[in-house]
């Protein structure tokens, strides 16, 4: 095999890490094994001064350890061994007794970074694809090689905190400027910069660190200062995890205690925290989310051989309201295209046009782009009310108002606008994609392309295809979904398509508890302490009422009496109250911020605030609404996969992603014990709670909807 | 048409060249709607508008030409600018050209020339001027004082220098349209020309009210806004979309009220028959004949011939046009009689009628052409039928482009034969164009 190669240029050792077979370098069980025999010779032979460490892979550093040898941990112990291992490893280059420079050009990540972070001196690349990061709390795990001690060390403990407790990567550039490298050169010259480096530390040369700014120096430096820093990372962090996810709790602790006790009793931490945490259900969930994103970025959307993807360079889009521009920035943003914006009215097409580049203007801000890269993609938006451009359209997406006729008329419009081979996809979140397609020539090329809102932010599409919308269709539009930075399932069009169908009963429901006298506060607790990222009523509010009020309505038209639509909502958008948007809604607004609950908004659904209703059944009767109808809606076919479903309804919904997604904690709970809860719910409260048939085939049957893993 | 004269025409290898669309950005005065949009932006606007009305594939294009006169000392290359957006891939070779008024014609006559010999199938030319953003320099002395001072190697040379500096070189220098051979400003020159031909001061102020009232009916009946990609400004996002110096209610009455401007005494040439200062950015796509019919487009008419001219500024400036226009018809190979439409460029009243007086006379055909016949007789009918610069505008680097879209939009609607194209322009130079329908 051979993964590391050792060449010597004077008293320099090159080690070059290319991990044969493999598109990246990662940190396998052989690579630690390869690893330890090589720097045991490099550590002996006397002739060497000095070891440079570079990876032989275009794009990657090391990428972190193996996913695979991980997820097939089954217990702590086993856990624990790998874990040590690791460390011992990642020690072994620390005291290595010459000096180690790391020259890191693409991924450095987790255990890859752990293993810079042991050099004597790091060396970054500055190129977009060289990026560092200890990603490892998004797996539910934390960084244990060493990560919580020497990064908080090198940079102090604030900036180390920011970066371990989101797991997210920063560009080179940031991290020069934080100081986890200590140089910053063109890729072509980072070997000639490591090499001489590695000769001036060889002679003894200190590198000077420490330019860190007053403001963390004051902090870092003393006790009490650490304190403050310990105490409001924890407090901010469990206002965002809401206590459900361990692992950043971990991670901290372990920071905390290794600047206290040192370094080895924060590594004994760290081997503690990842053993227990690796076998944990969150991680587990969280590890299974991660494989099946990564799956739906390589999934054309459709079965059996896929046609290759029509590339779209030109984008028209009809319709300049708020989703209209922010499917234009987003597309400009994320994949580059060219956006045609087209509106009935000059003017609304300028405030289209000025809320694409506002959201532009925004990523400049937070420097995600630079003033050059804006003005270029700036330029890549315009708009009129003619139809000039979308003859060179590859794909039209419209977004005008939800109205069937509105939405037909405007099909039959673009079709006579554009070429022949132009994907036409309608953005509708309730019209039945084949109903739209009624009116055009050529329906294969028509389906549904539902972003989420706000577009620029949601990281779910759903692709809706028909019985007539042909692959390449299909697969041209998950291409570009992806292009823009979406996941994206293909979902059949079915009234509410994937999100809106489980999200409606769910929502139905709310207005049930209330009617019955819950509060408000009482509900959208409830939910977060679920998991979820806000309340149901919360919910309503951000989504519209009158939006709500539609989905409602077709969902009402299509299951019929387990969907009533709900009187209240539709009381309150006669009220005027239309959620958020117009500062009106189950709560007050104000200056665009949601105050208090606005007490008048019971009269208007007619319901009397108290509390008869037991708290454990209003969390079991809204989650068990989304439960049940996910499982039918899966039995109907309208995901792909479970897989689809409990992915869709973690970036749509916001699901809690550390329950795996409805399915996913159905068989966790296990379909038996589903229907019996549902049986009681429905004995209680109504048929609407009955389990669907799918449910209780496999309760009886003992089935899931996962493989175990 | 005989077939020898359509045999003359013929240059190169004979390709022919075909005006397949046209657009402009609104016309506006300077200092009004479109100030906080610099020339490079309105030029970037003009041909993404292109793009997108021709539905054009940026691949197709070869060569970018882009004319301005007054260009910014931060983008001296406005063309390559433009050949940079994001619609084109980006290796478009592109130069800027200034042959002052008339340079978007000359970027599409070097347009034209290079797909004639062949090099280039596809080509976009226009201009585009924002008066509203000129240089503003400073005094010579101070500008060598702060070179002097970057070069300086010591605090005590930098110090020393700077001792020199006095209030007075911060006055700033700003660019007049003055001819800097003669120091006569554009204006004199106009002023000039009116008294020398006998153009009185009711004949400027009505050709003026003929151009404010042609325009207007163009925009109302849709000709002129056609032509016209609306602009959304950059922070409010508010849509600019018509030229805002045509004038519905121009009256004579209220054009007499005016004071001459260039000799307050005995002059003619006032605010109202001269064009004003103004922003804004137009651009053609041109084609080979055969790359129009391959990639499906349908000609609004081809060039035919074009001449350039000049004459001595200290002589009448703007009398280019009267040269260049025999020139341009003999390589035609047509007569003047045979033009069923012209667009002369109104950079003055007085201009324009001088220039058609030459046109006509005996004498300038005699004395300026050595020819025996006048150029021909202006048929008023034909001649700036939606009006021209005075009321529309006249962004210097842009005004070719408008005239030729304009003109070949229209020759397609009236589907005449032959059109012209006359501009004059500052060092008294004159650009003539014929366009034809197949």
């Amino acid at each position: 095999m051979g993964a590391f190669t050792v060449e010597m240029r004077g008293g320099i050792a090159r080690l070059e890490f290319n991990l044969q077979g493999e598109p990246i370098n990662k940190i396998t069980r052989d690579v630690r094994d390869e690893l330890e025999d090589v720097l045991g010779q490099l550590a002996t032979d006397t002739t060497i001064q000095a070891v440079v460490l570079i990876s032989g892979k275009p794009d990657t550093f090391i990428a972190g350890a193996d996913i695979d040898e991980f997820v097939a941990l089954e217990t702590r112990e086993e856990a624990h061994d790998l874990v040590r291992q690791g460390q011992a490893l990642v020690n072994r280059i620390e005291r290595l007794g010459k000096p180690v420079i790391a020259a890191i050009h693409g991924a450095c990540l987790g255990g890859g970074l752990e293993a810079a972070l042991a050099c004597t001196y790091r060396i970054a690349t500055d190129h977009p694809k060289t990026s560092l990061g200890l990603p490892e709390v998004q797996l539910g795990i934390i960084p244990a090689a060493g990560g919580c001690q020497r990064l908080p060390r090198l940079i102090g403990v604030r900036a180390a905190l920011d970066m371990i407790l989101a797991g997210k990567q920063v560009p080179a550039r940031r991290a020069f400027r934080s100081g986890i490298v200590d140089e910053l050169v063109h890729p072509a010259m980072l070997e000639q910069v490591a090499f001489e480096a590695a000769e001036r530390l060889a002679t003894g040369w200190k590198p000077k660190r420490g330019r860190r700014d007053a403001a963390s120096l004051a902090l870092d430096k003393n006790p009490l200062g650490r304190r403050v820093v310990f105490t409001t990372a924890k407090n901010q962090l469990l206002k965002k995890t809401g206590g459900h996810y361990p692992a950043p709790e971990a991670a901290l602790q372990a920071v905390r205690h290794g600047l206290r006790h040192g370094l080895q009793a924060g590594l004994d931490m760290e081997a503690a925290f990842f053993a227990e945490l690796a076998v944990h259900e969150v991680s587990r969930n969280l590890v299974q989310i991660f494989f099946a994103t990564t799956a739906l970025k390589k999934d054309p959307g459709v079965e059996g051989a896929a046609p290759e993807p029509k590339p779209v360079a030109n984008l028209g889009i009809v319709g300049a309201g708020f989703m209209g521009s922010g499917i234009g920035a987003t597309a400009v943003r994320k994949a580059g295209v060219d956006v045609r914006l087209r509106d009935t009215d000059l003017r609304r097409v300028g405030q289209g046009l000025r809320g694409a580049r506002r959201i532009l203007k925004d990523h400049l801000k937070r420097r995600r782009i630079t003033k050059h890269e804006y003005r270029r993609l700036e330029r890549l938006l315009s708009g009129g009310t003619d139809w000039g451009g979308f003859g060179r359209a590859d794909l039209v997406i419209e977004a005008v108002f939800e109205d069937l006729d509105v939405k037909q008329q405007v099909m039959k419009a673009v079709e006579e606008q554009v070429r022949d081979d132009c994907i036409i996809a309608s953005n509708t979140s309730t019209i039945p994609i084949a109903r739209i397609a009624e009116v055009v020539e050529r329906p294969e090329r028509v389906l549904g392309m539902h972003y989420f809102s706000p577009v620029e932010k949601m990281p779910l599409l759903e692709v809706i295809v028909t019985d007539r919308t042909a692959p390449w269709v299909t697969v041209s539009a998950v291409a570009f979904g992806r292009e823009m930075g979406k996941t994206v399932i293909v979902v059949q069009d079915r009234p509410g398509f994937w999100v809106n169908r489980i999200l409606g009963p769910y929502l139905m429901e709310v207005e049930h508890l209330l009617r019955e006298g819950v509060t408000v506060e009482t509900l959208d607790k409830a939910m977060m302490k679920f998991g979820f990222p806000v309340g149901p009523v919360t919910l309503l509010d951000e989504i519209g009422l009158d939006v709500v009020q539609k989905a409602s309505r077709v969902l009402h038209q299509a299951f019929g009496e387990r969907m009533q639509p709900s009187r209240g909502i539709e009381r309150m958008t006669q009220d005027g109250r239309l959620g958020r948007k117009n500062g009106r809604g189950f709560y007050r607004y104000e200056g665009g911020k949601r105050r208090e609950v606005d007490e008048t908004a019971y009269e208007i659904i007619e319901a009397e605030p108290s509390s008869r209703v037991p708290r454990d059944d209003v969390s079991r009767r809204l989650v068990y609404m989304m439960l049940n109808e996910a499982a039918r809606a899966l039995d109907e076919g309208v995901v792909r996969s479970a897989r689809d479903g409990d992915i869709g309804a973690i970036f749509g919904i916001g699901f809690p992603p550390f329950r795996g997604g409805p399915l996913r904690y159905l068989d966790d709970v296990g379909a038996h014990k589903a229907v019996d809860t549902l049986d009681e719910l429905a004995e209680k409260y109504g048929d609407r709670f009955a389990p669907c048939p799918r449910l209780s085939r496999m309760a009886t049957e003992r089935l899931r909807f996962h493989p175990t893993t | 048409m005989t077939s020898s004269l359509m045999h003359m025409h013929q240059a190169g290898n004979g390709r022919r060249v075909a005006v397949v669309a046209g657009c402009r950005s609104p016309f506006c005065k300077s200092a009004t709607e479109l100030k906080d949009v610099s020339a490079v932006d309105l030029g970037k606007h003009a041909v993404v508008e292109l793009v997108h009305r021709a539905n054009l594939s940026g691949k197709h294009v070869d060569e970018i030409y882009f004319g301005q006169v007054v260009p910014s000392a931060l983008t001296p290359n406005i063309a390559r600018e433009v050949s940079l957006l994001p619609q084109f891939p980006a290796d478009i070779p592109a130069a800027s050209v200034n042959r002052a008024c008339a340079s978007a014609n000359t970027a599409i006559a070097l347009g034209h020339d290079q797909i004639v010999l062949g090099h280039a199938d596809v080509v976009i030319a226009g201009g585009a001027e924002s008066l509203s953003d000129i240089p503003i320099l400073h005094s010579r002395r101070f500008s060598e004082l702060l070179v002097n001072v970057s070069k300086a190697k010591t605090p005590a040379q930098r110090l020393k220098l700077l001792s020199a500096f006095r209030p007075k070189d911060l006055i700033p220098v700003s660019p007049a349209i003055a001819e800097p051979s003669t120091g006569e400003t554009m204006g004199q020159s106009a002023e000039k020309m009116a008294k020398i031909n006998g153009i009185t001061r009711a004949a400027q102020d009505e050709f003026a009210l003929r151009s404010h009232l042609l325009a207007h009916k163009g925009m109302e009946d849709g000709r002129l806004a056609a032509e016209i990609a609306p602009v959304f400004l950059p922070e409010s996002g508010e849509p600019v979309e018509r030229d805002n110096g045509v004038r519905a209610d121009a009256s004579l009455e209220q054009m007499a009220q005016l004071k001459p401007v260039f000799d307050k005494k005995y002059g003619t040439v006032t605010a109202a028959n001269a064009s004003p200062l103004t922003d804004g950015a137009a651009a053609v796509l041109l084609m080979s004949e055969e790359a129009a019919r391959s990639l499906g487009y349908e000609p609004l008419a081809f060039i035919r011939s074009y001449a350039v001219a000049a004459l001595d500024p200290s002589d009448q400036l703007l009398m280019g046009p009267a040269i260049a226009v025999p020139e341009a018809l003999d390589r035609a190979g047509i007569p003047f009689g045979e033009l069923g439409l012209v667009e002369m460029h109104e950079a003055f009243a007085s201009q324009v009628l001088s220039n058609i007086q030459a046109l006509e006379s005996q004498r300038w055909a005699e004395e300026r052409l050595g020819r025996s016949e006048p150029v021909g007789q202006v048929n008023w009918d034909t001649l700036n039928v939606m009006g021209g610069s005075i009321a529309i505008g006249h962004p210097f680097g842009a005004t070719g482009a408008r005239i030729t879209t304009t003109l070949a939009n229209e020759m397609k609607r009236r589907d005449v034969q032959f059109g012209l194209i006359s501009v004059c322009a500052q060092g008294g130079m004159g650009f003539a164009m014929v366009l034809e329908r197949s």
